[in-house]
C-alpha cells in the first residue's frame, strides 16, 4: 500500500486556531491562524520560545486537541475538528507523536515489549508471535537489545527511553510524525545518536516529520525548512539554512542571535545579544504585530495592523515567507 | 598572590545499596578572582558533586570525602574530612541552581527569601534586610522591584525566578558565584539575558564564577578557563581557547563533533559518542574513556593516564601525548 506520489503536500495546515478557555471569559490564544504545508519526506523544524504555541500546534494538527477553527488536510482528506475514539483508531496508523520527556511518556507498569507492541495489538491483525517478532525487530532498529523486551522503563537510561518512544511511534509505520522536543532532555552525545537515528529512519521509511525544538543549531542541522513561531502565530518560514544564516523577521534575527555558538572567538567579538523583555501573555494578545513591543525595528504601522505571512523573494527564489511590515 | 580557590586531589564517594560509587576521583583546579571557570561533561560525570563538596552540600553519610583539600582564600574548607558549610555558604560562595522554581520556597515572598539570607548571615534587622533585598532585586534588572518583592514565586516567570536566585545568592557579596546549569531550563532568549546579567555583575563586583553546564555554546560565551570532566575525573583543562581550538583529549573532540556547528557547510555530519560512561561502582583501572574512545590503545585499558602538560595551563589525561606513543597526537587532534 503505497501512497500516491504527487506534489500535493502530505499535511496542509490551513488557518489552524486553538484557543483555550480558562474561565472568567478569558481565552488563551495558543495558536492563531497558522497555515503550513508539509511536503512528503520533508522535515520541517518548528522553533520559538516556550509559550509560543509550538507544542499546541503539533498536538492540534494530530487531533490531540480539538480545533477551534481552521482545518488540517492529510493526504487530501480533511481531518475532523474534534476526534472521536474511532478517529483516533483510524488515524493512529498514519500519524504519530514522539514526546519530549522520556520519563513521563512511558507507562512505568508496562514492559517495553507491551509499550512498543500496543499499537500493533490494537491496529493490526498480527498474531502474538508476529507482534513479538515485529517489536524485536523495531527494538533492534532503534539500537536496543530485543532481549530487554520484558524489562520496565525504569531500567533504561534517558537516551534508551527516548529510543523506546521512537520505536512505539514508528512501529505502525506512520507517514507523518510530530516530534515534540525529542532531544531536549538528553546529553549532547546522546542527542546526536537520536538525531542520526531519526534521520536514518526518515530515509528508510520515507517519513515526514514536524520537528519541534528550541535548540536552534540542532533544528537547522535536522530540518529542510524552518518555521518560527511567536505568541501563537507563524512569523517566518523558509529553507532552514537560509532562515538561520539570513533571518528576515526581526524576531528570528534576535532569536538566532541569542543562540551561543561553540566558538570562543566569535562569542568574544559579539556584544550583548539579549532581546529586551519577555514573551507577553497569550491571554491578552496585543493588536497589530505581536512582536511590536519588543521589536528594535518597530514602526507606527506595526502597532495597528497585523502583518500577514507573505512570500518574500530571496536570492531569486520565492520559497520564503515572512510576517513583517518591513517586507510589505 | 595565591588563587582564590584551590582544589587539590578531591575524592568523593557515596555509599549506596548497590555499593560505593566513586563520584569524584581526584579533581584539582584553581580559580582566580574575577575569572569564570566552566565545568563541562555529561550527566553523572561528577561536575555537580565537585562543587557541592566545596560548598558543604554533600550529605554525609551517605557521602564521604576520602581525600583532597579545598582552600578558599587561603582557608581550608575541608577540615577533618568534614566541611564547615554554614560559614561558606552565603558568605563566601553563592550558588544558583538549574531549576529556580523548585529551589525557592513557594510559601514565602521573594523579598522575604532574599532578606532571610541577610538576617541569617549578616545579622541584619528584618526591616534593613528587606530594604536591601529590594535593592538586590533592582540590581538584577527586575522592573518594579518593590512590588515584585512582595510577590510569591508562582507569580514570576522562569527568567525572573532565575534573576531572583541570583539576587539571593549575591546578597552577602560572595567572592565566588557557583551556577549549576543556570540556564538549562530557560529559552535561548532568556538565557542570553541571564548570561549577560552574570557578566555585568561580575564586572561590577569582581566575583569569580564557576559555571557548570553541558552547553558548549554557553562555555564559549562565558568562560576564561574550562575543565572537561569525564567519569569523575578532569580529562582536560585549559583556557577556553586551548580547549576549543587545541582540544587535546578524545572526549573533548567527541563532544565537539556531537554538536552541530553553525559554519556554513551544510554537509557536516554529527558524530555521536557511542556507548555510555563507565560504571563508577568499579571504575576502570585505565582510562575512563577507554571503552568509547576511537583512538584507544592497549595501554589505555590498564594504565591510568597521567595529566600531560601541553601548554602553560593546558593539561590532558591521555596517553596519546606520551613521548613513546607511536600514534602521532598531532594527527588525532589536528582539527
Amino acid at each position: 500500500m503505497s501512497p500516491p506520489q504527487t506534489n500535493e503536500p502530505i499535511v496542509a495546515v490551513k488557518g489552524l486556531t486553538k484557543h483555550f478557555e480558562i474561565g472568567r471569559g478569558q481565552v488563551v490564544h495558543a495558536v492563531d491562524d497558522v497555515s503550513l504545508d508539509i511536503a512528503r519526506r520533508e522535515i520541517v523544524g518548528l522553533v520559538g520560545e516556550s509559550g509560543s504555541g509550538k507544542s499546541t500546534l503539533g498536538k492540534t494538527a494530530l487531533g490531540l486537541h480539538d480545533k477551534t477553527a481552521g482545518e488540517v488536510v492529510f493526504n487530501g482528506e480533511s481531518l475532523p475538528a474534534k476526534y472521536t475514539p474511532g478517529d483516533f483508531q483510524r488515524y493512529a496508523q498514519s500519524m504519530q507523536m514522539i514526546f519530549q520527556d522520556p520519563y513521563s511518556s512511558l507507562n512505568p507498569r508496562m514492559t517495553v515489549g507491551e509499550i512498543v507492541g500496543e499499537g500493533l495489538r490494537l491496529h493490526s491483525s498480527l498474531s502474538r508471535t508476529d507482534i513479538r517478532d515485529t517489536v524485536a525487530d523495531w527494538l533492534r532498529r532503534v539500537g536496543l537489545n530485543p532481549d530487554h523486551m520484558s524489562r520496565y522503563p525504569h531500567e533504561f537510561s534517558g537516551g534508551q527511553r527516548q529510543r523506546i518512544g521512537i520505536a512505539r511511534a514508528l512501529v505502525l509505520e506512520p507517514e507523518f510524525v510530530v516530534c515534540d522536543e525529542p532531544i531536549s532532555a538528553l546529553d549532547v552525545s546522546v542527542q546526536a545518536q537520536v538525531v542520526n537515528l531519526l534521520d536514518e529512519l526518515k530515509e528508510s521509511l520515507g517519513l515526514t516529520l514536524l520537528f519541534i525544538a528550541h535548540d536552534l543549531s540542532m533544528v537547522r542541522y535536522v530540518s529542510d525548512r524552518m518555521a518560527v513561531m511567536y505568541l501563537g502565530s507563524l512569523v517566518e518560514l523558509g529553507p532552514a539554512n537560509r532562515v538561520f544564516f539570513e533571518p528576515k523577521h526581526p524576531y528570528t534575527e534576535l532569536l538566532i542571535g541569542s543562540n551561543p555558538e561553540p566558538d570562543p572567538v566569535s562569542e568574544r567579538s559579539r556584544d550583548s545579544t539579549a532581546i529586551r523583555g519577555e514573551i507577553p501573555s497569550p491571554v491578552n494578545v496585543p493588536s497589530g504585530c505581536r512582536f511590536a513591543n519588543r521589536c528594535p525595528k518597530v514602526m507606527d504601522v506595526c502597532r495597528d495592523l497585523t502583518p500577514e505571512l507573505i512570500p518574500v523573494v530571496d536570492a531569486g527564489h520565492a520559497d520564503r515567507q515572512v510576517a513583517c511590515h518591513l517586507y510589505g | 598572590m595565591s588563587a582564590l580557590l584551590e582544589v587539590d586531589d578531591l575524592r568523593v564517594e557515596f555509599d549506596t545499596y548497590g555499593g560505593t560509587v566513586q563520584a569524584v576521583r581526584g579533581v584539582s583546579f584553581e580559580l582566580d578572582r574575577g575569572q569564570t571557570l566552566a565545568i563541562v561533561g555529561e550527566s553523572g560525570c561528577g561536575k555537580s558533586v565537585t562543587v557541592q563538596s566545596i560548598m558543604g552540600l554533600i550529605p554525609m553519610p551517605p557521602g564521604r570525602i576520602t581525600s583532597g583539600s579545598a582552600r578558599l582564600d587561603g582557608k581550608d574548607v575541608i577540615d577533618d574530612k568534614r566541611i564547615d558549610g554554614k560559614d561558606i555558604r552565603g558568605r563566601l560562595v553563592g550558588m544558583i541552581f538549574q531549576d529556580p522554581m523548585s529551589s525557592l520556597n513557594p510559601t514565602m515572598t521573594i523579598g522575604e527569601q532574599i532578606a532571610e539570607t541577610l538576617q541569617v548571615h549578616r545579622g541584619y534587622s528584618h526591616k534593613r534586610a528587606l530594604a536591601r533585598a529590594i535593592e538586590l532585586i533592582d540590581m538584577t534588572r527586575i522592573p518594579e522591584a518593590a512590588k515584585r518583592a512582595r510577590q510569591y514565586p508562582f507569580e514570576f516567570s522562569g527568567g525572573m525566578l532565575q534573576r531572583s536566585m541570583i539576587a539571593m545568592s549575591l546578597a552577602c557579596e560572595p567572592s565566588i558565584l557557583i551556577a549549576d546549569e543556570p540556564t538549562t531550563a530557560l529559552d535561548v532568549t532568556i538565557q542570553a539575558q541571564i548570561l549577560d546579567l552574570m557578566r555585568e555583575l561580575q564586572r561590577d563586583n569582581g566575583m569569580a564564577i564557576i559555571l557548570i553546564t553541558h552547553d558548549l555554546g554557553v562555555v564559549a560565551r562565558m568562560a576564561d578557563e574550562v575543565l572537561v570532566m569525564y567519569a569523575g575525573e578532569v580529562v582536560e583543562r585549559g583556557s577556553v581557547d586551548d580547549v576549543f581550538y587545541r582540544s587535546a583529549h578524545p572526549y573533548t573532540l567527541g563532544l565537539r563533533a556531537a554538536m552541530p556547528s553553525n559554519r556554513d557547510d551544510a554537509a557536516q555530519e554529527l558524530t555521536p559518542i557511542d556507548g555510555s560512561p563507565p560504571d563508577l561502582f568499579a571504575p576502570p583501572a585505565g582510562c575512563g574513556y577507554f571503552a568509547r574512545c576511537p583512538h584507544a590503545m592497549r595501554a589505555c585499558e590498564t594504565e591510568h593516564p597521567r595529566a600531560f602538560e601541553l601548554g602553560e595551563q593546558h593539561r590532558a589525561r591521555c596517553w596519546l601525548h606520551h613521548e613513546d606513543c607511536d600514534v602521532a597526537a598531532d594527527e588525532v587532534f589536528r582539527k
